[in-house]
């Protein structure tokens, strides 16, 4: 079910889909529910369906987050396979990331008493994804990864 | 976020009947696990076996639950489907969480 009047685009050959989503939470849960509802993803293997899921739930929420933290605005994502994959492209408007480079997904040390409740996003996204890379322009964030299909 | 909470022989077993625990129902779900854990029970047994999905925010939440109840007080796992499986050992929190495979034999449901 998308979620803003922009169908998803996923023709017979369901080697490419686009969808936009508007950059807040609810949008998010149903934006990838339709992204995993659609032929590219649905044609995975269980687990890598399930990797797939996971990783662009994080890579959403972060947006939603982080870069729309201070305004709102849609993120796009662009799924498609090619050889080494399915190459997901994602981009928003909001703010960069900081230091301009994703974070590096270090663990954060789990001690006794104090154990970390979060930062654990960008370590299961680049445990999962390959290839990753980002770049700011015009000021849009795009961030690139592939799944294994 | 639909709970069913059980106490059964001095252990609470909480069954969480949803198939996510994400980012938009994290908060949720905290909040109904203080609600059924008000009553200090001294052993929580959360069984995820009907969560298909939960990511880093639910990850989170779990944890959460965990320092809420305390050090005097323990929560295990209980049944958790493949790809909840990963992200507690791509995190590590698998090291953390005594996970059981399934329900204990004692605390499984009657129906």
């Amino acid at each position: 079910m998308p979620t803003d009047n922009r169908p998803v685009r996923d023709g017979p050959c369901p080697a490419a889909l686009q969808l936009t989503i508007p950059g807040h939470a609810e949008a998010v849960s149903a934006g990838l529910r339709a992204l995993l509802d659609a032929r590219l993803l649905r044609a995975l293997p269980d687990e890598g369906r399930g990797t797939a899921e996971l990783v662009l739930a994080e890579v959403l929420n972060n947006i939603v987050e982080h870069a729309y933290a201070r305004h709102s605005g849609e993120i796009e994502v662009t799924l498609s396979r090619d050889a080494g994959g399915i190459l997901c492209e994602v981009a928003d408007t909001g703010l960069p990331m900081p230091q301009g480079v994703p974070p590096a997904g270090q663990l954060p040390p789990l001690e006794g008493d104090n154990l970390p409740e979060g930062g654990f996003g960008w370590h299961l996204i680049r445990s999962l994804a390959r290839d990753l890379e980002y770049r700011r322009e015009g000021g849009r964030n795009l961030l690139r990864f592939r799944l294994e299909s | 976020m639909e709970l069913r909470a059980r106490e059964q022989n001095g252990i609470l077993v909480v069954h969480v009947q949803q198939d996510r625990i994400d980012a938009a129902s994290a908060i949720q779900f905290k909040d109904r696990m203080r609600e059924v854990t008000q009553d200090n029970p001294a052993c929580v047994v959360l069984d995820l076996s009907q969560v298909a999905f939960l990511d880093s925010s639910g990850l989170g939440a779990v944890v959460a639950v965990r320092k809420a109840l305390g050090p005097d007080r323990v929560l295990e796992l209980s049944g958790l489907t493949p790809s909840v499986q990963k992200v507690f050992r791509l995190t590590r929190m698998d090291t953390i969480f005594r996970i059981h495979p399934s329900l204990p034999d004692g605390l499984r449901d009657a129906d």
